[in-house]
């Protein structure tokens, strides 16, 4: 049986991740009342998933300090609506909560980009963030094969951190070709805690394969995952591909709220505050820069929510100095043009409703496409078909209408109980 | 992004691993470490966790509860994400045949 809560904040954050957590601790050491709402079983958001019960990481540093200062967290729990200004709606499995609050900072990350390509929805053909998550929690990968495919320096993460679970990582094919990496490699130079990383990373994959301008051209099983077909013309027999092309910034809620955004990214002013005033975004929203970028951003968006401006300032030398390594990660992964074609004619683009790429083809555009294939109209609400087609189609998902996420039949009744029925 | 080095995790989603938690997958029963998802739980059980529209046979995608490939029915209500809902001993999960 549903409750429904009503709570209510100075500042209210969501999102529990790096620059999450940051905003929050910042926003609450100035002493007001703050709210930290995240999806997720627990804090830490996908980066630090798993990490913050571990003493010493900066994880549990973060996680530490919201619990000291009295952040009121709010885990599980997913927002879905704008009913009206200064208010969200947000479930949890059993929960309604109607949150009210003064200044909000969006920190609300990013996803993998997945692209379509023959045999990409057999079960064990996953996101490489994905596949870690589910090994985070729980899934034994110990002595499994497994391909690591798509683009950006996540891939290298996640398979240093498969192998060192006990998987047998087979190769990682990565798109962007030699003379990017090395451009990439020049860029890091300037960042050597980034590149201490690199350097340790590489260090850990030592007799892995890593293939430069190389990626998946077909996954192939009957029920499940047996083997991948390479652009190289090589088959991997495996147990998983882990495959994700870069990261696409979550900026549902954003736009919901009615946050201008541009190239796909929440657009902020040098406090983090969005178009709206009291808005705030931090971390991936704002365009994908990893995770230093959104713990800057996220300390600057919390003490700017709470009206500590002179104190913000003080972290801008240190975002300027973060911000380069993420318009080097622009440069370096942009994605090739061959993966247009990878798809064929009967490959399933939108994964919820089952429409294949032929079906799509036809159409000018996202809207006219939803319109005549419900393409992006299941349950993901066009998340991942999304950025897709932007990719492959040149098409602009457009506007995002409430529930953001399918939420349960009784908690959108709450909509109406909230006053402002039909604000979105 | 650029992944921190972590570390083996201690534990998951909060809670220690060492112990473990058995929950019921199409009736059959699994045991999982404490704290997995119930995606783990229909990994574990060699099952797929839904079938598609058009039958096709679809497991998690993205892990973070975004793309809703991993939804199954727990304890009777349809349409949770797997990966987003700890095991709890006892739990019924189950997935289309």
């Amino acid at each position: 049986m549903t409750r429904g809560l009503r709570r209510s904040f100075d500042v209210l954050v969501v999102g529990g991740g790096p620059a999450g957590l940051a905003a929050s601790v910042r926003a609450a050491e100035c002493g007001l009342r703050v709210g930290l709402v995240d999806d997720n079983p627990s804090l830490g958001g996908q980066i630090w998933r798993g990490e913050t019960t571990q003493g010493g990481s900066d994880a549990a540093g973060w996680v530490e300090r919201s619990s000291v200062v009295g952040v009121q967290a709010l885990s599980g729990t997913r927002v879905f609506h704008y009913p009206a200004p200064g208010t969200l709606l947000a479930e949890s499995e059993d929960e309604v909560y109607e949150l009210s609050f003064q200044k909000l900072v969006l920190a609300t990350g990013a996803r993998e980009r997945f692209l379509p390509f023959p045999g990409w929805t057999l079960p064990n053909v996953m996101g490489a963030g994905g596949l870690q998550a589910l090994v985070k929690s729980g899934l034994p990968i110990n002595g499994k094969r497994v391909l690591v495919a798509g683009t950006g320096p996540l891939l290298v993460a996640v398979a240093a951190w498969l192998r060192r679970q006990g998987a047998n990582v087979l190769a990682i094919c990565e798109q962007a070709s030699w003379f990017s990496l090395a451009r990439f490699g020049a860029a890091l130079l300037h960042h050597p805690q980034k590149l201490g990383q690199a350097l340790s990373l590489r260090g850990q994959l030592a007799g892995v394969r890593f293939l430069t301008s190389c990626w998946p051209m077909a996954a192939q099983g009957s029920d499940k995952l047996e083997a991948v077909v390479l652009s190289r013309g090589e088959r991997v027999v495996c147990d998983f591909l882990a495959c994700g092309f870069h990261l696409v910034p979550n900026t549902e809620l954003a736009q919901l709220v009615g946050c201008q955004t541009r190239g796909g990214c929440v657009q902020v002013d040098e406090f983090q505050q969005t178009s709206c005033a009291g808005v705030f975004s931090a971390g991936e929203p704002t365009g994908i820069g990893g995770v230093e970028l959104s713990v800057v951003e996220g300390q600057i968006a919390g003490l700017a929510a709470a009206g500590r401006r002179q104190e913000a300032v003080r972290h801008f030398q240190q975002r300027k100095k973060v911000q380069g390594f993420a318009k080097a990660l622009d440069r370096a992964f942009g994605l090739r043009q061959e993966l247009r074609t990878i798809a064929r004619p009967e490959t399933i683009v939108c994964r919820c409703e089952d429409i294949a790429y032929h079906h799509l083809a036809e159409h000018k555009s996202w809207r006219v496409a939803k319109l005549q294939t419900r393409c992006g109209m299941g349950p993901c609400q066009g998340r991942i078909c999304g950025p897709a087609t932007e990719f492959l189609f040149h098409w602009n998902p457009d506007s995002v209408r409430p529930p953001i996420f399918p939420a349960q039949l009784e908690h959108l009744a709450w909509i109406g109980c909230s006053g402002e029925c039909g604000a979105g | 992004m650029t992944n921190t080095l972590d570390r083996q995790p201690a534990s998951i989603g909060g809670e220690r691993m060492h112990e473990s938690v058995i929950v019921t997958v199409n009736r059959k029963p699994i045991v999982v470490p404490r704290g997995a998802t119930v995606a783990v739980a229909v990994a574990l059980a060699e099952s797929p966790c839904r079938r598609s529209v058009s039958g096709e046979p679809r497991g998690p995608l993205c892990g973070m509860g975004i793309c809703f490939e991993c939804r199954v029915t727990v304890d009777g209500r349809p349409h949770r994400r797997g990966c987003q809902i700890l095991c709890r001993s006892g739990m019924e999960v189950s997935v289309d045949d």
